[in-house]
């Protein structure tokens, strides 16, 4: 969140950077080996070229692997980012809903979230200031050329950090205080400010990161041509930009899932136990509303990739990448299968969920067929020995599982089934009153076979019936399929179930414990799925600082295996875990009071 | 305090498992190294050597393949030296080029100049080539690898070879494994290095998958077998399949290494 901050108290002597000049003279040992076509353009233009750096110009520092450090600590940064951004967006709705409904538990809940996200907002500074450590000490060149191209967006960034800082502030203190008709209305004010303010942080945030992917606004020797808004608004900002706000949501939710249902477990009364489990359920809602759109964020973020550089695309998907997707796989397969347990375990809070259970081993059959499709890889490293066992590099049978319509087909088929999960539990409590009511249910019926034969045709079509160059072609509409029955089948539901009687009281608490490990699980996977995709959003840069135009000569610019990456991303996600067990315990603790009779003084003795 | 530990344990284990999964799950590969800029000595190269570096530049550093492939990406490489003068005299040409090389040249530093029907930008009608210049960006092809390249494109589809070996020593990458090994002299030494006798018969190996290879140089040419180690799907012997064989071979052995396996090939009879 500060990442930028300390830029504004760094002397620019200090860290080579130059914050108010553009010709500042900052002198680079490696910018004597500076091409002529640059040097060319730097006559023409006020900016440096992107200096041509070697090992000697990436500084050590007591024997530490600055990549291994910036890398961790950003990661952590980035964590911590995505969940205190997107908890004040959920809280923000939350309490409106709560406004609205005059109901007072979920302005209580969302009290609750923002004081969990308050202690986690100090600990992204503190992250973020010992990842602005790490490029400054191990990176101080990339930091330079970095600052003389976005230094006015970076100092924009810390004033508007000083914003969020306040209106956060305001809107956690202030919630008891503004209380009321009008005063609410304030507070609601407040609160779409704070989210307005930290959005635009991750824009600010975002440009950089996408600059270094997809460079614009300079020339093919990396020098600036003066429009900031070009480097800002490059080729693959928007996509990131759209990946990122979706996934923060479904991080946060997964998050403050993993509080409420430690809470839950550590719960001493049935009191205690039924808010924790409703704020369990809340939270989960928001994470599996967050995750349902979060592959088609993704596909296009790929598209857009493709189509900003095809080779970076291929690089993207294909060679050592390509396993990094089958462990996505078998992540979002986790997280999947984990928040429908979650769904189905609740269906026990009513007596009239209990109609429904003879379904669910229908879906996690589904769910869990998909989860294969979509683990299925298309070829196979094998050895000698298995090369001959198998006959060759790819399966009979599962090969032509392993090809990408297979695994859009599949994803979106187990989209579908949470969503129908989600259907049941919505129902679970409820009885229609509407005399159309079976013929509601027959339309949503006809709407999923309907879609389910739309998807499995468009990918079987797609996928084995055409030429290489369109078998992605079934990924837009099947997705346009999937959010289609989403909407309208939530449209006739809502119809339905209009004025519903209920059947039995929805028995907050009456779950049992397993399912509040669905939550820790989703919470874990979702953080380390992050971790992942973080490395290959960063890998595929290969051996550049800005692709194309800055290269990265250090001794740690090769690509790192993918057994590497992950034991540094576990490392990092076990820290992680740390310090939000510690967030957690903070917010016991803040609640809790401790009797000492005899330690003060009574008044007048 | 139970629970807290009960916690604890579970995202560990969780934790454990997907690192236990990809470290031990999938395959361990090494990404390659980035590629190093090296002199070599232009001087002293035969026009062989030449081409042959042109290959190893095309299959490697060039990444042409990624493209150039039979998935339809861009125009297979083989079908750019037989349509260069239909595309030079096409109304849609664009660019300056006179002759063949000129115009393998431009298509390589101005791919737009002309782009081969439906190979085009989406929504560009053909006019803007998703190709980018290979001698600048992440490929940059320095100019004696585009020459190499243009040589082995007119050797490869038997026309003249028309540029000539530059004369000052320029900077061309070579792969990182080329200069970490030497180039193996043995011809069984080489097919236990790439690991030929897994699926074809060849000295002591016995490999069931692919044809036998203990007398095939009574029956297949030089340029047959040398053509089938680097582009091996180009002609699939009846009764075994495509796809089995791997197609960077030409980028991973050294050249002398083709040419001597080749030559062992050749003479088995």
């Amino acid at each position: 969140m500060v990442l930028l901050f300390g830029l504004l108290f760094v002397p620019p002597e200090v860290a080579g950077l130059d914050l108010i000049g553009l010709d500042g003279g900052v002198a680079f040992a490696a910018e004597d080996a500076a091409t002529e076509a640059a040097a060319q353009a730097d006559v023409a233009s006020p900016y440096q070229p992107a200096p041509q750096l070697t090992e000697k110009d990436y500084p050590t520092f007591l024997g530490f692997n600055g990549r291994i450090f910036v890398w961790i600590a950003a990661q952590l940064h980035l964590w911590f980012a995505a969940f205190v951004l997107a908890v004040p967006i959920f809280v923000f709705i939350i309490e409106a809903i709560g406004m609205k409904t005059r109901d007072k538990r979920y302005d209580d809940m969302a009290y609750e979230f923002i004081k969990v996200s308050l202690t986690a907002y100090s600990l992204t500074a503190i992250v973020g200031g010992l990842t602005l450590l790490g490029l400054l000490v191990f990176y101080p060149h990339v930091m330079t050329y970095m600052t003389s191209i976005f230094k006015e967006s970076m100092i924009f960034y810390a004033l508007i950090f000083f914003a969020e800082s306040a209106c956060l502030y305001v809107y956690y203190y202030g919630w008891h205080w503004l209380q009321g008709p009008f005063k609410k209305w304030v507070h609601l004010t407040i609160g779409l400010l704070l989210n307005a303010v930290g959005t635009l942080l991750m824009l600010l945030a975002n440009s950089w990161l996408t600059f270094m992917m997809s460079p614009a606004g300079v020339d093919a020797g990396g020098v600036f041509n003066g429009e900031i808004w070009d480097a800002m608004h490059n080729f693959l900002w928007n996509p990131i930009n759209l990946h990122r706000f979706v996934a923060n949501i479904a991080y946060g939710g997964s998050i403050i899932g993993a509080y409420a249902a430690y809470k839950f477990l550590s719960a001493r009364t049935p009191q205690e136990k039924a808010h924790y489990d409703w704020m369990g359920y809340n939270a989960n809602f928001v994470a599996i509303a967050g995750l349902l759109p979060l592959p088609f964020a993704g596909y296009y973020l790929v598209a857009e990739i493709y189509a900003y550089s095809q080779q970076m695309g291929i690089t993207l998907m294909g060679g050592i990448f390509a396993w990094l997707f089958i462990i996505q796989a078998v992540l979002i397969g986790t997280l999947f299968l984990s928040a429908n347990y979650y769904l189905w375990c609740g269906l026990g809070r009513s007596e009239g969920g209990v109609r429904y259970y003879k379904y669910m081993k229908y879906l996690a059959v589904v769910i869990v067929a998909a989860f294969l499709v979509w683990f299925t890889p298309h070829t196979l490293v094998l050895s000698n020995e298995e090369l001959k066992a198998l006959g060759g590099p790819y399966h009979k049978y599962l090969g032509p599982l392993g090809i990408m319509p297979a695994k859009n087909t599949a994803v979106n088929i187990m989209i579908l089934m949470t969503y129908l999960s989600f259907l049941y539990y919505r129902r679970a409590n409820k009885i229609a009153v509407v005399t159309w009511v079976k013929a509601g249910n027959a339309a949503q019926i006809a709407l999923f076979v309907m879609a389910c034969a739309n998807i499995f045709f468009l990918g079987i079509y797609h996928g084995y019936f055409t030429n290489t160059v369109y078998k992605v072609a079934a990924s837009i509409p099947q997705v346009l399929t999937t959010l289609l029955v989403i909407v309208i089948a939530t449209v006739i539901d809502s119809m339905i179930y209009k004025n519903a009687k209920e059947v039995a009281p929805q028995r907050w608490g009456r779950v049992p414990p397993r399912s509040q490990y669905a939550l820790f699980l989703l919470a874990v996977s979702f953080t380390w799925l992050m971790g992942l995709m973080g490395y290959i959003r960063s890998g595929i840069r290969q051996h550049w600082h800005v692709v194309d135009v800055f290269r990265d000569n250090s001794p740690d610019a090769f690509t790192p295996s993918l057994g590497y990456a992950t034991n540094v991303i576990s490392v990092a996600t076990i820290l992680f875990m740390a310090m939000v067990i510690f967030v957690f315990w903070l917010a016991q603790i803040s609640g809790q009071k401790s009797e000492t009779p005899g330690f003060w003084k009574e008044p007048g003795q | 305090m139970k629970q807290f530990l009960a916690v604890i344990g579970f995202s560990l284990l969780t934790i454990a498992a997907f690192t236990g999964y990809s470290n031990f799950g999938i395959p361990r590969i090494e990404p390659a190294p980035p590629p190093k800029q090296e002199k070599i000595d232009l001087g002293s190269m035969t026009m062989d050597q030449f081409i042959a570096l042109g290959d190893r530049v095309l299959n490697g550093k060039g990444t042409c393949k990624l493209c150039h492939n039979d998935l339809g990406r861009a125009p297979m490489i083989k079908q750019i030296v037989p349509n260069a003068e239909k595309h030079l005299t096409d109304s849609r040409y664009k660019g300056e080029a006179k002759d063949l090389a000129e115009y393998l040249m431009e298509s390589m530093v101005n791919p737009s100049a002309f782009v081969v029907a439906g190979f085009g930008k989406a929504g560009s009608n053909d006019t803007v080539s998703p190709m980018p210049d290979v001698s600048g960006g992440s490929i940059g092809l320095s100019e004696p690898e585009l020459l190499a390249i243009i040589a082995y494109l007119q050797d490869s589809a038997g026309a003249d070879v028309t540029v000539e070996i530059p004369t000052d020593a320029g900077d061309v990458a070579e792969e990182e494994e080329a200069e970490e090994r030497e180039p193996l002299e043995d011809p069984l030494e080489i097919a236990a290095e790439f690991g030929c006798g897994t699926c074809h018969k060849i000295g002591e190996e016995e490999g069931d998958l692919a044809p036998d290879l203990r007398t095939i140089g009574a029956t297949r040419d030089r340029e047959f077998l040398r053509r089938s180690i680097l582009y091996p799907n180009a002609e699939i012997t009846e009764g075994f399949e495509e796809g089995m064989m791997p197609d960077d071979l030409g980028d991973q052995m050294f050249a002398v290494e083709v040419e001597r396996m080749t030559d062992y090939l050749a003479g088995l009879k």
